[in-house]
């Protein structure tokens, strides 16, 4: 069994955007330190380091194959780096075998790409698999809590259906309700809106700020969907008096989305939203406009 | 260039026996997925024996008819009940059945599998904490290892009938000095050589299936490319174990 220690002092080049980290007095919920990846000959990533702390959320942008979805990969130990390593909540992973990371993936929820529910079962089984795998709640609170997140992502009336029956936007939202069912403090999220409509795709920004900021979830969002970045940076959810309300983001929650553009395998840039729209960089400048 | 190849192919051997050992492993710890056992014995079993029963009353039947030709030539006719019995319960139950599940079983599972690899639902399962070992692989061997000896049996018997129907009606061998004829022609070690191969081909065969479909790569043209790697390798698979399991069982039981 790999060493459940705390994380290591030093953060790496990567500290918080906002400064958090050590020193912040916000325990970091993830930590890359140098942590370097290839396959064969092909470098995916080089000396990558950055620190996510609670409630905070990760922006990650670039180019295609410029290895944003293997920083995901990594976090859930579905692949393992070369070098550097790999911190999720006080506990090394970098070094885990696939039994020990079961454990530590109780705490991770994970949004694939195109949704990834399971064929042969039906929204209501997607959703409540890991609650039903666990064996700790009975049939009704499961049932329950499954009703719960559906609600949360306004799909109650689907509960019955089987994924072949959902739009492409209902079956991310579906694999959003799997990922937070089992109350993870982390998730993470693989191109959540690649491939839909706007107006779609916004209900997905919405779910990942209201479950950021009201259920106070730590996100990692990979994307290289500029929009619905900045929107998820620059919105925040609150309890209105009509429900949930989204209103422009205050400072410090601006300053809570952190984002970083890979480029080549290495962190090209981090900062804020507001330093990311302020940059000169040629590179940044072509991807954002 | 071909040392390239040889290590590939070793690299390849290596995960395979890997994926066995962990499989194996798995059947004696806990979760056991109950559920998707019985689940996989009813499309192992079920679902195959319309195809198993059909190749095995056309294998006795074809058999009855060319060995009866044969026996002919030598006076010989009242013993094709014999030959039957012992080809089909000794090599040809087993081997045919085995290639029909590797056929439908092998192919079926590799695609599924794969499927599950390419849409993420496999990196989603673990994701979700959950051992795909466990979850798809240890339920699909274990219902077909124990699968393929029933099968077998059921063919060797639909195969008896056939060579029975074709004794009767088209060789005229009276009814009676057939089956007389098909105890006579087995011993318990042939009994026990039927029972045994099965085991070892349905383990060979589901756990190829298996092993291809986690391995698939590159979308849908991947799928496609993993169904037929794993009919292809479990069909050579089943001829080279019967080889085998035949060679050593004559030297353990004979």
């Amino acid at each position: 069994m790999a060493a459940v220690s705390s994380a290591p002092a030093t953060m790496g080049a990567g500290g918080g955007a906002d400064g958090s980290g050590p020193g912040s007095g916000t325990a970091p919920m993830l930590v890359f330190d140098q942590v370097s990846l290839a396959f064969d000959d092909k470098v995916i990533l080089r000396e990558v380091s950055f620190t996510l702390s609670e409630g905070h959320t990760k922006v990650f942008l670039g180019a295609s194959g410029a290895g944003k979805s293997t920083i995901l990969k990594l976090i859930l130990g579905l692949l393992k780096p070369d070098g550097g390593e790999i911190w999720v909540r006080g506990s090394r992973v970098d070094t885990m075998r696939e039994v020990e990371m079961m454990a530590v993936r109780t705490h991770l929820g994970m949004v694939f790409q195109e949704g990834a529910l399971f064929d042969s079962l039906t929204v209501s089984e997607n959703v409540g698999f890991k609650l039903y795998e666990e064996g700790r709640l009975s049939m009704r609170d499961v049932r329950s809590r499954v009703e719960e997140v559906l609600g949360f992502v306004g799909l109650g009336d689907f509960i019955d259906r089987m994924p072949s029956e959902l739009s492409g936007g209902q079956r991310r939202r579906v694999a959003i309700a799997r990922a937070m069912a089992a109350k993870p403090p982390i998730l993470l999220y693989d191109e959540p809106t690649t491939g839909l409509d706007p107006i779609t795709a916004t209900t997905i920004d919405d779910e990942i700020i209201k479950l950021r900021d009201l259920e106070n979830i730590t996100s990692v969002l990979v994307t290289h969907q500029l929009r619905d970045a900045f929107y998820v940076s620059d919105y925040e959810a609150v309890h209105g008096s009509e429900g949930v309300e989204f209103r422009r983001a205050s400072d410090q929650k601006m300053n809570e989305a952190e984002f970083i553009m890979l480029k080549d395998g290495r962190v090209h840039f981090e900062g804020n939203s507001r330093e990311l729209r302020a940059t000169r960089d040629a590179y940044i400048s072509t991807f954002l406009s | 260039m071909l040392i390239r190849i040889i290590k590939n192919m070793l690299q390849e051997v290596q995960e395979y026996m890997h994926l066995c050992g962990s499989a194996i492993r798995c059947t004696f710890s806990r979760p056991f997925y109950s559920r998707d056992f019985v689940e996989q014995l009813d499309s192992i079993g079920m679902g195959s024996l319309t195809v198993v029963v059909l190749t095995g009353f056309f294998t006795g039947a074809v058999l009855g008819l060319q060995s009866g030709m044969t026996l002919d030539q030598f006076g010989a006719r009242p013993f094709v009940g014999r030959l039957i019995s012992a080809s089909m319960i000794k090599e040809l139950g087993p081997v045919l059945t085995g290639l029909m599940l590797a056929g439908r079983v092998g192919s079926g599972i590799a695609a599924e599998i794969g499927s599950m690899v390419v849409t993420d639902q496999v990196s989603a399962l673990r994701a979700l904490g959950t051992d795909p070992i466990r979850k798809l692989v240890v339920p699909r061997i274990l219902a077909g290892t124990l699968m393929a000896p029933v099968l077998t049996v059921i063919a060797d018997v639909v195969g008896i009938l056939g060579g029975w129907l074709i004794a009767v009606y088209q060789l005229r061998v009276a009814s009676s000095l057939y089956w007389k004829s098909v105890i006579e022609g087995l011993y318990i070690q042939d009994a026990w050589m039927g029972l045994l191969k099965p085991f070892v081909l349905g383990f060979v065969i589901v756990s190829i299936g298996c092993y291809v479909g986690l391995r698939t790569k590159g979308g849908t043209q991947g799928v496609g490319r993993a169904t037929t790697n794993a009919v292809v390798a479990s069909s050579v698979m089943v001829i080279a174990m019967d080889f085998f399991v035949t060679r050593l069982l004559f030297s353990l039981i004979y």
